[in-house]
């Protein structure tokens, strides 16, 4: 029993790394599937804050066409805080750990209104043309009622 | 129906609140006038754009106590004003985050950064955020470099201090240096905008 405590408190997750054309790739390749977008890192307290909140969401719309993806922008080099961090964490949503290294590039290519202040969070549904970000936090509860509210979804 | 208005207006109440932040007042471009403002520094002194008459420019930076990327770049804004200062070009340190939400970035706790830190520039305390908002400042560290002319004083270049923020020695690209050189040499600045991740800037409820 020990042990077995041991070894799962030892367990090190492995986050996958994704570059930003694989993102958009994989954000708008199912056109009726809303792809709800967190850019956060383990330094940012704002956006730790919320981790939580956006996994409620995304068990609560698991039968939905409503994907959460929780994109950190923590530096590469750190991944293994990072993943320390997270496999302390019990989150049921996908993390990905953002691999680009010139932000004045990439954030641009995620959206030109963005400007770099995170918590950040995109919203997009490709068949729809819906893309917007929001620099701000939410609940679970925000969520929902921006979805609702753009029509973005079904709840 | 009165149950479905009211929680028709509660939705709205919600949603105004999400999208407050969304649609914060966009601020300053480059070539606009720089919008003057009155603010307490941690030595008790009011500091405005008067106060850089004499200057060849400022070198305006959005900080945050709570904010580790901030004062990631703490040392490099300390070494800038080292450097520019007795060029004309001193910079300006502004903290505008709520410290009702974030403690860390209360007025008594910005006076304890900057003497730890023996900050050589004014650190001040923009209560009302009314200096973020009216340039448009969203994320620290956020900076927005002023030009003193004719005219009085002009925005140059907003973004970042370099394209590194984790590691100083691996910094290739030094843009707020690069862009006093350019005006320094009598044209715009190579690189006007740049983008950068930063802590939010922490808004007041509205």
């Amino acid at each position: 029993m020990i042990t077995l405590f041991l070894s799962l408190a030892l367990l090190q997750i492995q986050l996958p790394s994704v570059k930003l054309n694989d993102l958009e790739a994989r954000i708008t390749a199912a056109p009726d599937t809303l792809f709800v977008v967190n850019f956060w890192s383990t330094w940012c307290k704002p956006c730790i804050a919320e981790l939580p909140e956006f996994d409620d969401f995304h068990r609560m719309v698991s039968n939905k066409p409503i994907k959460v993806l929780l994109v950190s922008v923590d530096d590469i080099k750190d991944r293994a805080k990072t993943e320390a961090f997270i496999g302390k964490r019990n989150l049921v949503a996908e993390v990905v750990l953002l691999n680009e290294s010139k932000p004045q590039e990439w954030i641009n290519w995620v959206s030109p209104e963005w400007s770099g202040a995170i918590p950040a969070t995109l919203f997009v549904r490709s068949g729809t043309g819906t893309r917007k970000i929001y620099e701000t936090t939410f609940t679970s509860s925000d969520l929902r009622d921006t979805i609702s509210a753009n029509g973005w979804g079904e709840l | 129906m009165i149950r479905l208005a009211l929680t028709t207006l509660t939705m709205l109440l919600v949603i105004g609140r999400v999208i407050a932040a969304d649609t914060l007042p966009p601020g300053v471009t480059i070539g606009d006038k720089a919008p003057d403002f009155s603010a307490r520094n941690v030595d008790g002194k009011t500091v405005s754009l008067a106060s850089f008459r004499n200057a060849k420019g400022v070198i305006i930076v959005f900080m945050a106590n709570h904010c580790p990327f901030s004062t990631a770049y703490e040392d490099r804004i300390i070494a800038l004003h080292k450097k520019y200062a007795p060029e004309g070009w001193p910079v300006l340190g502004i903290s505008s985050s709520d410290a009702t939400e974030e403690p860390e970035d209360s007025f008594e706790k910005m006076k304890e950064r900057a003497t730890e830190k023996e900050y050589p520039f004014p650190y001040v305390y923009d209560s009302t955020q009314a200096i973020a908002h009216a340039y448009g400042a969203r994320r620290t560290p956020h900076v927005f470099l002023l030009h003193n002319t004719k005219t009085g004083f002009v925005v140059e270049y907003i973004g970042a201090v370099d394209d590194n923020p984790r590691d100083a020695e691996a910094v290739e690209q030094k843009f707020v240096e690069n862009a006093i050189a350019d005006l320094t040499h009598g044209t715009t600045p190579r690189q006007a905008i740049t983008k950068a991740i930063g802590c939010t800037i922490i808004w007041k409820e509205q």
